[in-house]
């Protein structure tokens, strides 16, 4: 079977629903279709906008599947009929959708690495606050703990991220005219999400990844490094991140952002969890639980994962560290009482006491602003 | 360029916030910022107007670009466009007819142009401001090449410099920036200079795509902290990384700034080094803090001396104040000069410095 080129993917990326992605991407497939483009929408989401339903007119709609789910019907995007109809180019809107119970794939983004895994180029929409390695900062800024996800790296293989920007004023101008939902969930929307300091600060995180993002394809000699003072070669030196993981709720915190910070960095990230050798049986089951969903939460983010056994939950991840050159560990703050941190049996407050080897980064609760 | 906006003091806010209020009841300047000719500006921006006399708005239409697209002519079919007048051999804004007619709405398409001699102003953003002063919103557009303070670092990436060009001083003070973003591959089909090796240009363009997301990023970061300064809100929302590495003259400071300043420049940060002085520090210790002093400031850190009676107290607080992300401090700090009567003074910033994280290094 001849080897077949993947499907490239472009993201139109904002900072609210409302600024007017959908739009955007509905413009870009009309000017692709006046170019002769095979291209079809696979999915839209219009939330009854006027214009953006006006916008979709003239492109071809691959119709939706109906998923019978506890009594009542839902609709998802057929996968299986955007792939047999095969077009060069599908519009897929809302990235970070959970798909109802039931259908072939648990998530959107999943649906569409299918269509580019048959060589279908997939346009698609998202707001920042879905991005995973951001959940808490979002949640510090809005003081809602986002569900639904996209993990980094699946945004990181788009060939392109666009930003789509509106002003934090026009947009709630939009909201308040109705435009973006109907007047129960307008108001709704006014508490959380669309406080005019959250819009702002969403927005700011917004065109800081976009810029990211750019830098990212352009490769490590960003604009910066190019017109001011670059660092010398030879300082650059190769990182490699350890995240403890523990049954701590805090733990997928401090997976995010070790995420984050390895991909930034461009170093490589390893979670490694500590359970006693043998006898599982002192560990109660509900840490146990917390330990497996942690690490099957840092796999889906791609980092690889270890178990390792001992007692000594400290002395086996410095070891482990050391082994394998890591040049920096992400824990969580340690829970001991202050006064004698060098007696601690916190694993967390031993690390930081004997690990004086290498970086330890503790990383800190982003807990949502007062008001 | 981004390093230069830093958080205000709470005069320079009061300051501003009375400024704001002397300007209440002026006109209103919105600004399309784009990194290259061809992304859609013209579009937004007139699209923007076309929904507004959609809604029953006056708006007019005071300058577009020479050269347009069908989309953009089919647009300006829809509004009502001012002529420029003629001045000399040239043409100019006419802000006299515009002042007279008084629209609610003005569009003036490409602020960066100098006027021929005998205009009203030497230049195109000048007549902005005699529109916005005359209580007239005005819709404009840039490419960030024509922003002066940008010129060195956009002649670095495309070697062409511009002539005519707009104080970042005047953009700042927009009351609303939006940037129109688009994949670098597309104004390179629009643009007329096939010449040039495609590559090349679209690795240009993709430098002047993130320089401008990240003016943007900068001038909402400003808005974001004068925003939250005015409704008493002192929490930080950590949208841009600022990392402050803690200085002792037994830090290992080389590895403290190398890491530091590689992080603050993935993250597009800022990067501050503070020392909290010591009443008795020897010569020796003294001679060493010089020299570390010097490697900081090599590397483009941001120096700031401290007092205070406590140095983790004085750091958390002038951390606290600067909305810093991430706290660099040296395992060194444990054996080093600092008081330890309160107890270790690095496990004491990692109890404390809620909502920063603590990156503690090796000797």
């Amino acid at each position: 079977m001849a080897e077949q080129q993947r499907g490239k993917l472009k993201i139109f990326m904002g900072y609210a629903a409302g600024v007017g992605k959908t739009y955007q991407m509905l413009e870009e497939a009309h000017e692709l279709r006046s170019r002769g483009v095979d291209i079809v929408i696979g999915y839209l989401e219009p939330h009854g906008r006027k214009d953006t339903i006006a916008k979709a007119e003239g492109l071809e709609i691959v119709p939706r599947k109906k998923i019978d789910y506890r009594g009542s019907q839902f609709e998802e995007m057929d996968t299986d009929a955007i792939l047999a109809r095969h077009p060069r180019v599908c519009v897929v809107d809302e990235l970070p959708h959970t798909n109802v119970p039931g259908s072939d794939r648990v998530k959107r983004w999943a649906d569409v690495e299918v269509l580019r895994d048959a060589g279908i180029d997939v346009l698609t929409t998202m707001n920042i606050q879905h991005l995973e390695s951001l959940n808490d900062q979002v949640r510090h800024i809005t003081g809602i703990r986002v569900r639904e996800t996209i993990p980094d790296w699946v945004v990181r293989q788009a060939s392109e991220v666009v930003m789509v920007d509106l002003t934090p004023r026009a947009l709630l101008h939009r909201l308040e005219r109705g435009v973006v939902y109907g007047p129960e969930k307008a108001q709704q929307a006014l508490q959380n999400f669309f406080r005019e300091s959250s819009l702002v600060a969403l927005r700011e995180l917004t065109l800081r990844e976009a810029a990211s993002e750019v830098e990212h394809r352009i490769g490590s000699e960003g604009t910066r490094a190019a017109a001011e003072e670059p660092i010398p070669r030879q300082q650059r030196k190769h990182h490699k991140i350890l995240v403890l993981v523990t049954a701590d709720p805090k733990t997928a915190m401090v997976i995010r952002r070790a995420r984050r910070v390895s991909d930034f960095l461009g170093a490589e990230c390893f979670a490694v969890a500590i359970q006693p050798s043998g006898d599982l049986s002192d560990v109660p089951e509900a840490e146990r639980e917390a330990i497996e969903k942690h690490l099957n939460f840092a796999r889906n983010l791609h980092i690889e994962t270890r178990i390792l056994e001992g007692a000594d939950a400290a002395s086996l991840l410095i070891d482990f560290a050391r082994r394998n050159e890591v040049t920096q560990i992400f824990v969580t703050r340690p829970t001991g009482r202050v006064w004698l941190p060098l007696l601690s049996k916190d694993p967390v407050q031993r690390i930081i006491n004997r690990a004086k080897d290498m970086q330890i980064v503790i990383v800190s609760d982003r807990e949502p602003v007062a008001r | 360029m981004t390093r230069e906006i830093h958080r205000k003091t709470p005069e320079e806010l009061l300051r501003e916030v009375q400024a704001e209020e002397a300007a209440a009841g002026k006109g209103h300047l919105k600004i399309f910022l784009g990194y290259a000719s061809g992304v859609g500006k013209s579009f937004r921006m007139l699209d923007e107007a076309r929904r507004r006399r959609e809604r029953g708005q006056d708006v007019v239409v005071g300058v577009v670009q020479p050269q347009v697209s069908p989309e953009v002519e089919a647009l300006l079919r829809k509004l009502e466009v001012i002529p420029l007048k003629a001045v000399g051999l040239g043409t100019a804004v006419d802000v006299d007819r515009l002042i007279r007619r008084h629209p609610a709405i003005c569009i003036i398409d490409g602020l960066a142009y100098d006027n021929p001699p005998g205009a009203r102003n030497p230049t195109r953003w000048q007549d902005v401001q005699d529109l916005v002063d005359a209580r007239i919103k005005v819709i404009g557009s840039i490419n960030i090449q024509y922003i002066a303070e940008l010129r060195e670092q956009v002649e670095a990436i495309t070697g062409k410099r511009v002539a005519q060009t707009v104080p970042l001083s005047f953009i700042k003070a927009a009351d609303e920036i939006e940037i129109v973003d688009a994949s670098a591959e597309e104004p390179l089909e629009r643009s007329p200079e096939q010449q040039v090796d495609a590559q090349k240009r679209e690795q240009q363009l993709s430098k002047l795509r993130e320089l401008a997301l990240l003016l943007a990023a900068d001038v909402v970061d400003q808005q974001l902290s004068d925003y939250l300064e005015r409704h008493g809100i002192r929490q930080d929302f950590g949208t841009q990384e600022r990392i402050l590495v803690c200085m002792t003259p037994r830090a290992n400071i080389q590895e403290m700034i190398d890491t530091a300043r590689i992080i603050a420049d993935r993250f597009h940060g800022e990067l501050i080094v503070a020392y909290v002085n010591q009443p008795e520090i020897s010569p020796d210790d003294q001679a060493t803090l010089q020299e570390k002093l010097a490697i900081a400031r090599t590397a483009g850190a941001r120096i700031e001396i401290l007092d205070g009676e406590d140095p983790v107290d004085t750091l958390l607080e002038f951390a606290r104040s600067r909305g810093i992300t991430q706290l660099f401090i040296g395992h060194s700090q444990r054996a080093g000069i600092w008081p330890r009567i309160r107890g270790n003074p690095v496990d004491r910033l990692i109890r404390l410095s809620r909502g920063m994280d603590v990156r503690v290094f090796p000797h």
